[in-house]
C-alpha cells in the first residue's frame, strides 16, 4: 500500500467518524409538568423540536374508586363520583343516580329532574370554563384565565347556593335530589326548595355568561396569533375519533354531531331547544370553538329551564335503607368531558357487586398519541390542551 | 456651599477619570432602579388588565416596596447549583445577562452631551453589545444540565440570529437619514425639522418643531420594535422561558439570587432597549422647550421609555406567543424582506430630495 492510499484511507476513516451523531432525546413531559392538568406523563422522543415518538403514561391519579365502591353503600357512593373529574363535579352524579334509580325502577319528580338539568348544565359551563381559562395560559396568554375564571365564580356561586358545595355537591339522592335544598335553619316545611331568588339570578348569570363568551371572541377567537397556534393542528378526522372512543365535544369537533342529551331521556333535555354544536375540520381550534358554542347553548338551556321548571315534589317516595334488586345496567350520560357511563351489576345488597366506571377523558387522551407524531414540541401543549382532559377522570 | 458646589464642578470638568467614573456610579445606580421600577410597573399594569388588585401590602401603600421584599425573599432561598451542571458556566450566566443592560446604557445621551462615552460609533456598539444577553441564556441553557433548560437556551439562540438582522437592517435607515452613528448625533439630526432637506412652507421652519424619526422611518420603527421583543424574549416571541412548554427553559435550575439575577436583567434590559428605540426613532431628550431648559431632556427621554415599556407590558398581558418555526418564519420572510425595502426607499429619497 502506497502511503497515498494510506492516506486516503484514513481520511476516508475519519470523515465517516467525524459524521455527526443527532440521536434523538428522550423528553420526559410531566408527571410534574405545569400543561399535564395533573399527573400525565408523557414520554417523548424529540429530534430537536420535532417529535417522533409519543408514548403517553398514566396511573399516577389511580385512587380506586372502582374497587372502593363494591364495599360502600350506593348512598356513599355519590359521594365518590363527584370526584372522578373534579371540574363538573355534579354532572358526574347525574348517570350513577340515573342508573340505581333505573335498576330500582324510581320514576323521579318532574322538579326535581328540572333542577339536575339546570345543575348539571351549569355544571357543564363550569367546565368549559376552566378550558376556557387554560387553554389560552397553555398558548402564552395569561388574561383570558382572569376572564374565565370570573365567570366561572359566578356560577360556581350559583351552584353553592343550592347545593352547599361548589366542586363536589354531593347533591343528588336516590329518587330525586337534596330534600331540604338551600333552605337555612329557621326555615322548616315552608321552603323545602331551591333558595329564594335562585331562578332570577341564574337567568341574570347566563345573560352575563353570554355577553362574556362574546368578549371570549373579541380576546382569542380572533387574535391571529392564538389561529396560527391552532388552526390545522392536531387534525383528528372523524373515523380515528370513532376508533379510539373519543366522544364529546372532541367528537363533535371533527364533525361528528353524536350527543347522548339528544339521544336518551336521562334528564328532560326533550322539554328544551338547543344546538347540538358541531365542527369542520377536527383541529384544536375547532374543539375551542365548539366548547365556546357549547357554554352558549348551555346558557340557553339553563334560562329555558328556569322558566318551565314545575312546582312539585323534590323526592320520590323510597325505603329508608336502600337496597337494589339483583340485575346489571348500564347508563351513559353526555358530560362535559365526553360520554361518562356507569355499568351496575347488583347482587341486591345495599351496595354494588361491581361498578364499572366509564369516564370520557381515558378514551380521549388514548387517540393523542395518533395525533402528536411528526409535531412540534410547543405543539403537544396546543394538541394536549384541546383535549381538555382531568386527570381524574382518566385514572379514576 | 455655592463656591463648594462650584469647585467639585469644575474638579469634574478638569478631571476626565473622576468624571466618568461619577457617571458610571450613576450608570450602575440607575439599572436596578429602572429594573425595580418596570417590574413594579409590569405587576401593577397586569393586574389593572385582569382586573386584579396586584400587590397591595408591602411597604404600606401600592405595595411599593413589593420587588424589594421580592428580592430580599430571593436572598435568602438557597442557591442551588445542579449536581450534573457546569459550574463555572451555570455562575457566570445571570452575570453575563446583565453586562449587556450595563453596556447599553453607557451610550445613551439623556441629554445634550449627557452620556458616558459619546461613541462616534454608538449604534454599531449598541447593536454588538444587545447581543451578549443570549449568550448569558444560551450559556445557562447549556451549562444546567437539563433537558428544558438547553431547548430554551437553544432557542434563544436561534431567536438572536433569526431577529439580529432586520434589528440591523431597521437601524441602517435611521443611520442614513441621520448621516452619522453617533447616537447623539442621530438625537440631533432630529431637532431640525425637515423631510429630507425640505423644510415645511415659506423661508421659516417651525422653531422648536421636532421630527423624530419613526414618522419617516415607521417601519424602521416597527421592525426594531419586533426584533427588540423577541431580542428580549418578551410574549408574543418568550418561546425561551415558555412555561407551559419548557417549564421555564434556560430558568428552570436557577434559584435564589442567580435567579433574581435573571429577573432583574429581564426587566433592565427591556429599559435600555426601549432606551435605544426612544433614541432612534421618538427623539431621544429632545421635546418642547428642551433648548431652554435642559433639565427637561431626561425627563423626556424616561417619559419615551415609559410609553414604549407599556406596550412592551400591554403586549405581554395580551397576545398568545409564536410556535418557534412560525418566529423564524416571520422574521425571514416578512421582517428581512421589508427592512431591506426600507433600506432602498429610504436611500433613494435621501440621494434624490
Amino acid at each position: 500500500m502506497t502511503l497515498e492510499q494510506d492516506a486516503l484511507k484514513h481520511f476516508s476513516e475519519v470523515s465517516v467518524a467525524l459524521e455527526l451523531q443527532t440521536p434523538d432525546m428522550t423528553l420526559n413531559i410531566g408527571p410534574q409538568h405545569p400543561s399535564t392538568h395533573g399527573v400525565l406523563r408523557i414520554v417523548a422522543q424529540v429530534d430537536g423540536e420535532r417529535v417522533t415518538d409519543v408514548k403517553p403514561v398514566i396511573g399516577y391519579m389511580h385512587r380506586g374508586y372502582e374497587k372502593i365502591a363494591e364495599v360502600r353503600t350506593y348512598p356513599q357512593i355519590t359521594a365518590l363520583v363527584n370526584r372522578i373529574d373534579w371540574v363538573s363535579g355534579f354532572a358526574n352524579e347525574i348517570p350513577f343516580m340515573a342508573a340505581t334509580e333505573k335498576l330500582m325502577d324510581i320514576e323521579v319528580p318532574e322538579r326535581a329532574r328540572y333542577i339536575r338539568m339546570i345543575l348539571t348544565e351549569m355544571a357543564r359551563i363550569s367546565s368549559h370554563l376552566m378550558f376556557m381559562a387554560s387553554y389560552p395560559l397553555e398558548l402564552g396568554a395569561t388574561t383570558p384565565l382572569m376572564f374565565a375564571l370570573r365567570e366561572r365564580e359566578r356560577v360556581l356561586d350559583l351552584i353553592e347556593s343550592v347545593t352547599g358545595g361548589r366542586f363536589h355537591p354531593n347533591f343528588n339522592r336516590i329518587g330525586g335530589v337534596k330534600p331540604n335544598a338551600g333552605a337555612g335553619p329557621s326555615q322548616k316545611k315552608a321552603v323545602q326548595d331551591l333558595p329564594k331568588g335562585f331562578l332570577q339570578a341564574a337567568r341574570d348569570a347566563m345573560d352575563e355568561l353570554l355577553s362574556t363568551c362574546d368578549q371570549f371572541d373579541e380576546l382569542v377567537t380572533g387574535n391571529e396569533i392564538f389561529l396560527a397556534r391552532c388552526k390545522g393542528v392536531g387534525i383528528m378526522s372523524a373515523a380515528l375519533a370513532a376508533d379510539f372512543g373519543v366522544s364529546g365535544p372532541n367528537l363533535r369537533a371533527s364533525g361528528v354531531a353524536f350527543d347522548l342529551r339528544t339521544h336518551t331521556d336521562y334528564l328532560p333535555y326533550d322539554q328544551v331547544n338547543f344546538d347540538v354544536v358541531t365542527g369542520t375540520v377536527g383541529d384544536s381550534f375547532d374543539r375551542w370553538q365548539v366548547r365556546l358554542e357549547e357554554i352558549r347553548q348551555a346558557a340557553y338551556i339553563v334560562q329555558q329551564a328556569v322558566d318551565q321548571i314545575p312546582s312539585g315534589p323534590l323526592q320520590a317516595k323510597v325505603p329508608k335503607i336502600i337496597k337494589v334488586p339483583k340485575g346489571e345496567v348500564y347508563v351513559r350520560a353526555e358530560n362535559p368531558k365526553g360520554e361518562m357511563g356507569y355499568y351496575i351489576v347488583s347482587e341486591g345488597g345495599q351496595g354494588p357487586y361491581r361498578l364499572k366506571i366509564r369516564s370520557a377523558s381515558y378514551s380521549n387522551i388514548s387517540v393523542i398519541p395518533q395525533l402528536l407524531e411528526g409535531v412540534l414540541v410547543p405543539d403537544i401543549i396546543a394538541i394536549m390542551g384541546s383535549f381538555d382532559f382531568v386527570l381524574g377522570d382518566v385514572d379514576r | 456651599m455655592r463656591i463648594m458646589i462650584d469647585s467639585v464642578v469644575e474638579f469634574l470638568q478638569g478631571n476626565f477619570w473622576a468624571l466618568t467614573a461619577l457617571k458610571l456610579v450613576a450608570i450602575l445606580t440607575l439599572i436596578p432602579v429602572s429594573g425595580l421600577a418596570i417590574g413594579f410597573a409590569e405587576l401593577k399594569l397586569s393586574a389593572k388588565m385582569q382586573n386584579r388588585v396586584g400587590p397591595y401590602f408591602a411597604g404600606g401603600r401600592w405595595g411599593w416596596a413589593q420587588l424589594l421584599a421580592d428580592g430580599i425573599k430571593f436572598i435568602q432561598k438557597e442557591d442551588i447549583i445542579p449536581a450534573d451542571a457546569d459550574r463555572p458556566v451555570f455562575r457566570w450566566a445571570p452575570a453575563l445577562v446583565m453586562v449587556s443592560a450595563v453596556g447599553l446604557f453607557v451610550v445613551i445621551p439623556f441629554w445634550d452631551g449627557g452620556a458616558v462615552a459619546d461613541l462616534s460609533i454608538g449604534i454599531f456598539y449598541v447593536l454588538a453589545i444587545s447581543s451578549i444577553s443570549t449568550i448569558g441564556i444560551l450559556m445557562a441553557g447549556w451549562s444546567s444540565a437539563n433537558k428544558y433548560s438547553l431547548m430554551g437556551g437553544l432557542r434563544a439562540a436561534g431567536q438572536l440570529i433569526a431577529y439580529e438582522l432586520p434589528m440591523v437592517l431597521a437601524v441602517i435607515g435611521v443611520v442614513i437619514m441621520a448621516g452619522t452613528m453617533s447616537l447623539s448625533g442621530i438625537v440631533k439630526a432630529q431637532a431640525d425639522f425637515s423631510l429630507f432637506g425640505w423644510s415645511g412652507f415659506g423661508d421659516q421652519p417651525i422653531a422648536n418643531f421636532i421630527s423624530p424619526f419613526f414618522i419617516l422611518q415607521f417601519v424602521g420603527f416597527l421592525i426594531f420594535f419586533i426584533s427588540a421583543l423577541a431580542e428580549l424574549s418578551r410574549i408574543p416571541f418568550d418561546m425561551p422561558i415558555a412555561e407551559s412548554e419548557l417549564v421555564t427553559g434556560y430558568l428552570t435550575e436557577y434559584s435564589g439570587f442567580r435567579f433574581l439575577f435573571f429577573f432583574l436583567a429581564e426587566f433592565s434590559n427591556m429599559f435600555t432597549m426601549s432606551a435605544i428605540a426612544a433614541t432612534l426613532f421618538l427623539g431621544g431628550y429632545l421635546g418642547p422647550f428642551v433648548d431652554v431648559a435642559p433639565w427637561l431632556g431626561p425627563l423626556y427621554l424616561v417619559t419615551k421609555i415609559g410609553v414604549l415599556c407599556f406596550l412592551m407590558i400591554w403586549f405581554r398581558w395580551t397576545f398568545p406567543r409564536f410556535r418557534e418555526d412560525q418566529l423564524q418564519s416571520v422574521a425571514w420572510k416578512v421582517l428581512v424582506p421589508l427592512g431591506l425595502a426600507n433600506i432602498v426607499v429610504t436611500a433613494i429619497f435621501k440621494v434624490v430630495m
